[in-house]
């Protein structure tokens, strides 16, 4: 898989708490088998009227904002559903990270499994990201996230470091077959699996 | 190991091994599937030339994009909802994996038919391509929300991956008065944590007003949690729980039963286990509630006026409350009773058993529907509704102007031709009033099944405490 460890680009600001994954990608887009186009659902009524016509009002219709590959959210980002739909259409879309005071949980592991970089910062570190990314004309609007250094850096030098755990860092700028991995530990699974069911047959449901 | 807490229990004992300090390989022993996160899973097993380890641990069940007409047979018209039940259909063929067909007896939505199939037992470890997995931990279980590349891994291998949670409990003591059950519990407890309040945490509720509820409304209470941004919601398993798991695993026989108590009588607790975080609350302080906004912590209780922007801790609440206002079409201080209606649903993971259609029958019997209300009602499998019509609680609903449907997850996400048009108001007993959740422009108030059943009746948001008994 190739190398992810430096994501650059103009951010598309979008500061809605609790930004669910229903908005993300919403119900009409997940009946489908595969992955493909999800891109056109992705946060589909905040881009577009009833009508399918594009909302002027939406930052992502604006041709300064077009080419964005970071946004910038609200706190709890990627609340409710599990559906992955969400992570791969942002990643269709054109976005390699997202930065928010925070994210919610499943939403978090999906990211990982799909190397979708989420960057958590304090408040007041993602309001300062947000103004930049007011004015995406200016070139001090252009950011650089560093994946192993684990720092967002703008045009004007200034550096917030964010969390990122050893194998979720792995798990971006690597790639990992984690299924892989974890077949490597057949023996253990296999040796867990009869002492367990021999011990607790009521854990055999079916 | 005497101070450990029932979710370190729970992961310990399911744990294969340590992968490092953050994350463990984690053993399933259930997983569940729906026919819309799990496609891409197979399908990518399929490329790699990946077995399914344990089919016989797997258990797939159609159940979001499932019309809910009542008709025999059920048909989906839907071609692209028609092509992912095939789909299912055919993975699981392949695969060897036991599925609940759409004409299925059985079908339904998997958090309701898991647990009345005797599926769900103290002590497992559940998952399942689905958010409200958390809703096991109502018997003692641990069950999450995965995604679908971790559906995919656990197909491949029976285990996860899984990043450890910090622990939380939730103490509520007293007695939940008059008008209340357990999803105004949730309601209340989210509205005071926040929609974070518990991201990261594996919630253990305790205390008497837990206690106190029956298995079905305990549900009811973990299923929600989610919504406050557990990773999981867990309650120690007491007699109300192995009472229920005695009436439904009806596979274990009598010596079976007597082993599996000895094991999960350690379910619990211990004495000095330590909580990253601990609240405490009083049951007598929860009222009928019902959310105003876009957010499940957006909630008031029923016969409270509809928050402002003065009275939000911080500018980023200000704005949601702004923006949350502006889409329900609701103003600051307005009594949210009162408030018209359009549409009623009743059912979902978090409603639609059983035990809710007896309250809501209850309620309703000899009155009738407001004419201008459209009232569903969604059992959530076929069990119930069966049980329903056997009870005459179908008889009592359908004569007071109820649609009686067939089960499905229905008009809690609207994947299936159940929707709210733009602008349309709906009473609903499901677990999420996000914008366009329920269909776009659609307006979603969520409350409890006797909120729900209150508000068809008048017309209105209503205060259930007020409805005049009915003349028998």
């Amino acid at each position: 898989m190739t190398k992810l460890t430096l994501i650059e680009g103009r951010a598309a600001p979008l500061p809605i708490e609790n930004l669910d994954t229903d908005q993300i990608m919403p119900k009409q887009f997940l009946r489908i088998i595969d992955k493909a186009g999800l891109s056109g659902g992705l946060l589909y009524d905040l881009r577009f009227d009833a009508n399918g016509v594009p909302r002027d009002d939406c930052v992502l219709n604006q041709s300064r904002y077009r080419g964005a590959s970071v946004l910038i959210g609200g706190a709890n980002f990627g609340c409710g559903s599990s559906r992955e739909h969400a992570v791969w259409g942002l990643q269709q879309y054109g976005f390699a990270a997202v930065i928010a005071p925070s994210f919610a949980e499943i939403f978090y592991s999906n990211a990982m499994n799909n190397r979708l970089l989420l960057v958590q910062l304090e408040r007041s570190e993602v309001n300062e990201l947000l103004s930049l990314s007011e004015a995406p004309e200016r070139a001090d609007a252009w950011l650089r996230i560093d994946v192993e250094q684990q720092k967002v850096i703008t045009a004007a030098g200034r550096a917030f470091s964010f969390p990122l755990g050893a194998r979720h860092k792995r798990m971006v700028t690597d790639g990992m077959d984690t299924i892989d991995l974890t077949l490597a530990s057949l023996p253990e699974i296999e040796a867990f699996e009869r002492t367990h069911f021999s011990r607790h047959p009521w854990a055999a449901v079916m | 190991m005497s101070n450990r807490t029932l979710y370190q229990k729970l992961v310990d004992s399911h744990t294969v091994t340590s992968i490092d300090e953050q994350n463990v390989l984690l053993y399933a022993d259930l997983h569940l599937m729906n026919e819309y996160t799990s496609p891409q899973a197979f399908a990518a097993l399929e490329a790699k030339r990946r077995a399914v380890r344990r089919p016989r641990q797997q258990l797939a069940v159609v159940s979001h994009i499932i019309p809910t007409h009542a008709e025999t047979p059920r048909v989906i018209r839907d071609v692209a909802s028609l092509l992912q039940a095939n789909n299912l259909a055919r993975n699981c063929e392949r695969e060897g994996i036991r599925l609940l067909a759409a004409n299925d007896p059985l079908q339904g939505i998997e958090h309701i038919v898991a647990p009345e199939l005797g599926l769900i037992r103290p002590g497992m470890v559940v998952l399942c391509g689905d958010s409200h997995t958390t809703t096991y931990g109502a018997l003692g279980a641990l069950g999450f929300g995965i995604g679908t590349s971790e559906v995919e891994h656990v197909l491949a291998t029976q285990t996860l991956v899984y990043r450890l949670a910090r622990t939380m409990r939730i103490v509520v003591d007293g007695v939940l008065p008059y008008g209340t059950a357990s999803k105004d519990l949730i309601l209340w407890i989210i509205s005071r944590i926040g929609a974070q309040g518990a991201r990261g945490y594996a919630v253990e509720f305790a205390g008497s007003a837990i206690g106190a509820l029956s298995a079905e409304a305990r549900m009811t209470l973990c299923n929600m949690t989610v919504e406050a941004g557990a990773r999981a919601a867990l309650i120690a398993p007491d007699a109300t729980t192995f009472e229920y798991v005695r009436r439904h695993a009806l596979s274990l026989d009598e010596t079976a039963w007597r082993n599996a108590l000895v094991d999960w009588r350690e379910l619990i607790s211990d004495e000095g286990a330590v909580f990253d975080a601990e609240f405490r609350f009083d049951a007598h302080e929860v009222a009928p509630f019902v959310t105003w906004g876009t957010s499940p912590d957006q909630a008031m209780a029923v016969d409270a006026q509809v928050p402002d922007e003065a009275g939000q801790a911080t500018p980023e609440a200000a704005a949601a409350l702004r923006r949350a206002l502006g889409y329900m079409g609701l103003s600051a201080h307005q009594p949210i009773a009162g408030t018209p209606i359009d549409r009623v649903f009743i059912g979902s993971c978090t409603n639609g058993r059983i035990e809710d259609l007896r309250i809501v029958a209850g309620l309703v019997r000899g009155h009738h529907v407001a004419p201008q209300v459209r009232a569903m009602v969604v059992p959530g499998s076929g069990s119930v509704r069966r049980q329903a019509e056997a009870e005459g609680l179908a008889a009592i609903l359908t004569e007071a102007g109820f649609e009686w449907r067939e089960p499905g997850c229905s008009m809690c996400l609207a994947m299936n031709d159940d929707v709210l048009s733009d602008g349309e108001r709906c009473a609903s007993t499901t677990n999420r009033n996000f914008e366009g959740r329920q269909g776009r422009g659609g307006r979603t108030h969520l409350m409890s099944p006797a909120m729900a059943a209150a508000a068809a009746l008048t017309g209105c948001i209503t205060d259930v405490r007020t409805l005049e008994p009915h003349h028998d």
